[in-house]
């Protein structure tokens, strides 16, 4: 038994590698400061090209212009203290510093880091006036659309915990594996976008039957307690995690297709071409899956298994093989709501891993193992997010959820659509 | 490859600060998990209570470092309260992402900018640790060489009193879980409702040992801000409880003396596996020095993900444990 297990644990992690043999190491010869300046007003990342930066220090003081796609880079001579400096007049108009005081950014060149990365925050100037209700309406729509990335994230989880009792803290990576999967394809081997998202869904519902068979079949076959699976999942999150991280390196990546596009004004509500066909792709993967789990044969023995597993089996339900099923598909949700997040948020080795407290917020705020309560909790959840900035700071947005998501444990345990079951 | 180097930084990692602030922390994690069954996935939240407070009672209220002391172990025991409350009677998982929840609320919170003036946000407090120092009875000129490793005489105060906190705190334990009362905890973590049928108030038993557990984390604390004579924000992350929980797991759940030997060799494990990837690529060992010196960094991250998966599959008794009596179950 062991010797198999073994075995199995060997082959994930074989072809792990083997998946991620193709991805390139970050490396550089000489220091540079640089980033990219993006205009960051309520969730979009619009791309600022032709703003002027300047470093000064020891001696040197270079200046450059930022590209197309908002990037800079300046070469220093080496290791040492610079300032960096924002031209505000070159901004274009509208865009603004969102902390006038960081204008000037002092910052080091030191080992082990080479290539030092500066961040600007720009946002809508304060210059432009908008209304309350004009700030509400654009974030309430990219409330909507955070909500349904994690509704993805969050059907995956609820449909598996449900059928095999798994919290699992390897989520997020399902979600990251997803995006990293279309990111190579696309930026990297040059697959047109919409074929390498495709790829990317398949690529990731197949991790997702890797992860069931290589790792979750053999524990539950053994009888490992869901306590002991819980803390499985732990080490699986932060060896996956660090692997992205071995092979992808620290930074964002965008997609070689359809970054910055400029934004469609509908009233007071800005939103980009993917910014729509995200949300759509996601209304359509959500509806279908759900339609599967409520019309299909498959779907109702999943929903027996939901509900009881010993029952399920003893009326003749191949227990394993809904599992596994279920583990596909859940992982396929993840990896589409990981790449679609991608767009927003670009592509790097934590974005699961941030998003998946959000994500159990969700499907606690719902109930956990429920279908259409993932959906609406994550759903409250993107809108509580987005809409709370009116009130708090941004950087605070996600202590509101996480602390809304303690209050509901508190009066609700069974969550908005749960069954009222004794969970104690 | 200079193997006395690698070595003696396994040596020095084995027994310096880091080692005594994880084992203070799994010592905590143990109250709670080991013998209570709880899922305090909040660890980092009360280690960065016991940091934040000393740094900012004697750096913003000019306070004496012992305030601070005083203060962490409060704020640390009503954390455990207040999170206890919802979720002590809900099933483990519920406690598991709540308290996982409320660290990163916390990390959050403690390095946000609109909270710079008060705990410095993303650059953390410095320099706040003289009133500890101050009580040293070592010469400043004190030193201890350790091969090529060289600690001045602060540091070997710290690990002198760190090590003397670690085994009084293991002796408290030893008390508290051979008692009548600790059998009582015991008896939670293998069957609830046999305990409560027995008359026990299982509610306020699991909320002693929370809050036990979690002053254990704030000591902890303590010992990482006086230890770097610096409290940073993101050292409080969700990383910091796994490589506890994965610690308690090497040297055994539910053994006094588990999360000490786990820290150890925890600490050797990963610290050598630096140094030993580093050299290994400065002398241009074949494989290994396809890596870069970041990606060296990583595969120790690796490792522990790897050793918690390993462990908890094949051998979840750790070092030091009995299989029999860690029946980990969600109830």
């Amino acid at each position: 038994m062991h010797r198999r297990m073994m075995a199995a644990l060997g082959a994930l992690f074989v072809a792990l590698v083997a998946l991620f043999a193709l991805a390139q190491p970050a490396s550089a010869e000489g220091e540079t400061i640089g980033g990219r300046l993006e205009n960051r007003a309520e969730g979009t990342r619009t791309p600022i090209s032709g703003a002027t930066i300047t470093v000064v220090g020891d001696g040197f003081e270079g200046s450059t212009t930022s590209g197309d796609d908002g990037t800079w880079l300046i070469e220093v001579p080496g290791q040492g203290d610079y300032e960096v400096t924002l031209d505000v007049a070159t901004l274009p108009e509208g865009v603004g510093l969102t902390d006038a005081e960081k204008v000037t950014v002092v910052t080091n060149v030191k080992p082990p880091t080479k290539n030092r990365i500066v961040i600007f925050p720009l946002g809508q100037s304060t210059a432009k006036t908008t209304t309350v209700w004009e700030q509400a309406a654009q974030l309430t729509v990219s409330g909507i659309q955070f909500g349904l990335m994690i509704a993805l994230g969050a059907l995956g989880l609820s449909i598996i915990y449900g059928t095999t009792g798994l919290t699992n803290f390897a989520h997020g990576e399902i979600m990251t594996f997803g995006a990293l999967a279309t990111w190579t394809l696309n930026a990297g081997m040059g697959v047109p976008f919409v074929l390498a998202a495709i790829l990317g869904v398949i690529l990731s519902g197949a991790f997702g039957w890797l992860n069931n068979a290589g790792l979750w079949k053999p524990l539950r076959k053994r009888g490992t307690g869901l306590i002991a699976m819980m803390i499985v999942s732990i080490g699986l999150a932060l060896f996956l995690r660090n692997l992205f991280l071995f092979f992808y390196g620290g930074d964002k990546k965008a997609y070689a297709e359809y970054a910055g596009l400029a934004g469609w004004e509908f009233g007071p509500v800005s939103l980009t071409p993917t910014d729509i066909v995200s949300m759509a792709v996601a209304v359509v993967a959500l509806v279908v899956v759900v339609l599967v789990v409520q019309k299909t044969r498959m779907g109702k023995a999943t929903r027996a298994v939901s509900d009881n597993p010993s029952l399920a089996s003893s009326a003749g339900i191949n227990v394993e093989r809904v599992i596994t099923f279920v583990w596909v598909l859940g992982a396929a949700l993840a990896g589409l709501g990981g790449l679609l997040l991608g767009f927003s948020q670009q592509v790097s080795f934590q974005m699961g891993f941030q998003i998946l407290l959000l994500i159990f917020a969700a499907v606690t705020l719902g109930g956990l193992g429920t279908i259409w309560g993932a959906i609406l909790g994550s759903l409250v959840v993107g809108l509580f997010l987005q809409l709370t900035t009116l009130v708090i700071p941004t950087e605070l947005k996600s202590v509101g959820a996480l602390f809304v998501l303690i209050v509901i444990l508190l009066v609700r345990p069974y969550g908005l659509l749960g069954r009222r079951e004794r969970v104690g | 490859m200079d193997w006395g180097y690698i070595l003696s930084v396994m040596v020095v990692s084995a027994f310096g600060v880091e080692a005594i602030v994880f084992g203070l922390a799994a010592i905590g994690v143990n109250m709670q998990f080991g013998y209570t069954g709880l899922l305090n996935f909040g660890q980092s939240a009360f280690m960065a209570v016991g940091g934040y407070s000393v740094a900012v009672t004697v750096i913003e209220f000019g306070f004496n470092f012992w305030v601070g002391v005083i203060l962490g172990l409060v704020i640390a025991a009503l954390l455990a309260v207040i999170l206890g409350i919802p979720t002590l009677r809900l099933r483990a998982d519920y406690l598991a992402i709540v308290t996982i929840a409320a660290a990163e609320i916390v990390r959050l919170l403690v390095r946000s900018v609109t909270f710079k003036d008060f705990f410095g946000g993303s650059d953390g407090k410095q320099s706040f640790a003289s009133g500890f120092f101050a009580l040293s009875p070592l010469a400043s000129d004190v030193s201890l060489r350790i091969g090529p490793v060289a600690l001045n005489n602060r540091q070997i105060f710290v690990l002198i009193v760190g090590w003397a906190i670690v085994f009084l705190g293991c002796l408290l334990v030893w008390l508290m879980v051979r008692s009548p009362w600790g059998r009582v905890l015991k008896g939670i973590r293998e069957d609830e409702d046999a305990v409560r049928s027995l008359g026990k108030n299982v509610y306020l038993y699991k909320m002693q040992a929370l809050v036990i557990g979690g002053m254990f984390g704030a000591i902890a604390g303590f010992v990482y801000a006086v230890g770097n004579e610096a409290v940073s924000p993101d050292f409080f992350g969700t990383d910091t409880t796994f490589f506890v929980y994965a610690i308690l797991i090497l040297g055994g759940a539910a053994r006094v003396f588990g999360p000490v030997l786990g820290t150890v060799i925890f600490w050797a494990i990963i610290q050598g596996t630096d140094v030993f990837l580093r050299s290994a690529i400065d002398v241009g060992v074949p494989v290994i020095s396809l890596m870069n010196g970041t990606q060296a960094a990583v595969v120790r991250f690796m490792l522990v993900g790897l050793g918690i998966m390993l462990l908890m599959i094949f051998r979840p008794q750790g070092i030091l444990g009995d299989r029999k009596e860690l029946a980990l179950d969600a109830r």
